[in-house]
């Protein structure tokens, strides 16, 4: 048989228009809900992904360099005359090895033509000294191909005066910690001093400050062109200590480090060996926005399921005369779901367009922290996924919710009401 | 096709507080055109079997037969379209849809059977309402509406899918001489200018020995009819 939308969707209004306290009450219950839901979730995976960015962009995907380690096979285990013995060795050294990755040039050069690799920035890691006066304080001097860094990571976001582009033009030109820049009331256009571990001085123009936000690292680290380095340390131009790659998709990471330190037989550590319990978190954090959208949702849908058991009670005169004059239980059943969904449909609505609101007003509320120079603002997450889930599940919490009370109207038996019984 | 309504044996038993047979085996029928009324004392079975025969109440032994088909048996669906398509029904209490406006009340049957257009039940409807002078109260709220005249709405509203009977539970036991009058000559008129059924259970003496036949009822079984 043919349902009858029209009368059951007209009846249903009727019913709403003239509970309009009711209805109000049910659909605000809803859009604090939904709205809570949508502001929680926007702020929270804002915040994460503020935080993941933080880490991610400032980690390179893969890491390549020289690790200072004892040999494996020390020389006692290569001699077969001790093969079937427990061999003990003490006070085991590193193994004598250069700093520089071997073949860094061949590398680098490989790991550009191959498809999965969106960059690779060779790095000088250099121990130093910056002088000021006869003061002497140690730190360490990175020297980087700055635009190809400024292409793969977020190291411009970070120079807080001064560009990558002043460095690269500059051939003497130092990007210094601000840190440094404060303990020696150095500014922009100053020269600073540097000495080499090997004790030979010089003269460096610093084009820019660099802030990473954390003090540690603002205190001791600068970055000076990759090739200035070089000849600082008297070294040849193929001297690299460090490649960091960034592929285009972060998934395949741990296997391409894998491949990298056989393949060449140099350290490769990949960003989620580095950042293992970063994911915890971000997974904590979501877990408790949804439990905490879930909980208000599911109080709302027990104010809805209160309402229309209470209209039900209500109705019963009504229910059995439709039923007398010819609407069926599904009918009636029907009636009073619809009336749940429309509540769910216009309080979900409400709740989006107010937890977007919300959203937005939190967007604009200034939020600044030395750690974080690029952010102003708190960060929101305005995916438009979370507005499709919040309003289905405020449709979907209002039908369970109007489900068990539209079955009893369902099963009202009319006779029973008209005669009184 | 001469008879509307048919029963044939039919029993029923209450179960509840203890088992009762409140109808003993009760045949009769309503042919077309009649004016018939139910006489009994309270207890007598009279209501109950109204609302057997109105297809509300299912649970009953025997055979129901309206416009010659068997109804017995059918799924709840089908007896609400056979309500909603053949049968007008009015109680003793008006019971309209008290948010509604008179004339949404005396629609409603007619938009779930659906099958005029909205103009035309409208129009309908109208026609009903005027035909029993009240057409005036059209657009008003059915709560604000007096008891006589919300009985007079009832009526239109029992009839505006044109049924094949028109059934009646006290339909004049809650108002008073004048409009229990009126609302008898409404049945008569019906009977005699459109030749539409009627079948009406009263307590009302008078109101009964006006119509065609009476079906007299005591215990559960039919004394004289």
């Amino acid at each position: 048989m043919m349902i009858n939308w029209k009368v059951i969707i007209e009846i249903a209004k009727t019913h709403l228009i003239t509970k309009m306290k009711s209805t109000t009450t049910a659909a605000l219950g809803v859009t604090f809900g939904i709205g809570a839901y949508i502001t929680l979730v926007s702020f929270m995976t804002g915040l994460n992904q503020m935080l993941d960015d933080l880490i991610l962009n400032q980690t390179p995907h893969i890491h390549l360099f020289n690790e200072i380690e004892p040999s494996d096979k020390q020389p006692v285990d290569l001699y077969t005359d001790f093969e079937d013995a427990i061999n003990l060795v003490h006070s085991i050294k590193p193994k004598q090895s250069q700093r520089k990755i071997h073949n860094a040039l061949p590398i680098l050069q490989y790991l550009r033509s191959e498809e999965a690799v969106k960059g690779a920035a060779p790095q000088l890691r250099a121990q130093i000294f910056y002088l000021s006066g006869s003061i002497e304080l140690g730190g360490n001097l990175v020297g980087v191909d700055i635009l190809e860094e400024t292409r793969l990571s977020n190291i411009g976001d970070y120079i807080v005066e001064g560009t990558p582009e002043d460095l690269n033009t500059t051939d003497n030109g130092i990007l210094l910690g601000i840190g440094l820049a404060q303990k020696m009331s150095l500014s922009v256009g100053d020269r600073v001093q540097i000495s080499t571990v090997g004790g030979d001085i010089f003269p460096l123009k610093i084009v820019g400050f660099y802030q990473s936000g954390i003090a540690d690292i603002d205190n001791i680290q600068s970055f000076a062109n990759l090739k200035t380095v070089q000849r600082i340390l008297g070294e040849a131009q193929n001297y690299i200590t460090d490649i960091n790659v960034k592929l285009h998709d972060i998934k395949g990471a741990t296997a391409m480090a894998q491949q990298l330190e056989r393949q060449f037989e140099v350290k490769a550590v990949d960003i989620n060996e580095a950042n293992a319990q970063f994911e915890t978190g971000s997974n904590i954090r979501n877990l408790i926005t949804y439990a905490v959208s879930v909980t208000l949702l599911i109080v709302a849908g027990f104010g809805i399921y209160n309402i229309l058991n209470m209209l039900i009670y209500e109705k019963m005169k009504d229910i059995a005369i439709l039923k007398a004059t010819g609407f069926s239980g599904t009918d009636v059943q029907l009636i009073f779901m619809s009336q749940a969904v429309i509540i769910g449909l216009i309080g979900g609505i409400l709740g989006l367009v107010i937890g977007f609101g919300l959203s937005r007003l939190i967007d604009n509320v200034a939020f600044e922290t030395e750690a974080l120079p690029t952010i102003t603002t708190y960060p929101i997450n305005y995916n438009p996924w979370y507005y499709v889930i919040g309003i289905s599940f405020a449709l979907l919490s209002t039908f369970i919710a109007g489900y068990l009370p539209s079955n009893k109207a369902k099963k009202i038996d009319p006779v029973r009401i008209i005669r009184g019984t | 096709m001469n008879i509307v309504l048919k029963a044939e044996n039919i029993n029923k038993h209450f179960r509840k507080p203890v088992l009762f047979h409140v109808l003993k085996d009760i045949s009769f029928e309503v042919k077309r055109g009649e004016f018939a009324s139910i006489m009994g004392k309270s207890g007598s079975g009279k209501s109950t079997l109204l609302y057997i025969l109105s297809t509300m109440d299912t649970d009953y032994e025997g055979k129901l037969f309206l416009n010659d088909e068997l109804v017995t048996g059918k799924t709840r669906q089908e007896l609400s379209r056979i309500r909603n398509e053949h049968i007008g029904f009015v109680f003793q209490f008006h019971y309209l849809l008290s948010e509604f406006s008179v004339i949404e009340n005396v629609m409603l049957p007619a938009k779930k059977l659906a099958k005029k257009s909205h103009a035309l039940i409208e129009q309908d409807a109208m026609q009903k309402l005027e035909m029993l002078n009240i057409g005036h109260l059209a657009k008003k709220r059915a709560s604000r509406i007096s008891g006589g005249e919300k009985q007079r709405v009832a009526i239109a509203r029992a009839l505006i899918n044109d049924p094949a009977i028109l059934m009646g539970d006290e339909p004049t036991g809650n108002l008073d001489s004048y409009n229990s009058e009126n609302v008898f000559q409404i049945f008569k008129r019906l009977k005699e200018e459109q030749g539409l059924s009627l079948l009406v259970v009263t307590h009302d003496h008078d109101f009964a020995l006006r119509t065609d036949r009476i079906i007299e009822m005591e215990d559960g079984k039919i004394i004289k009819q």
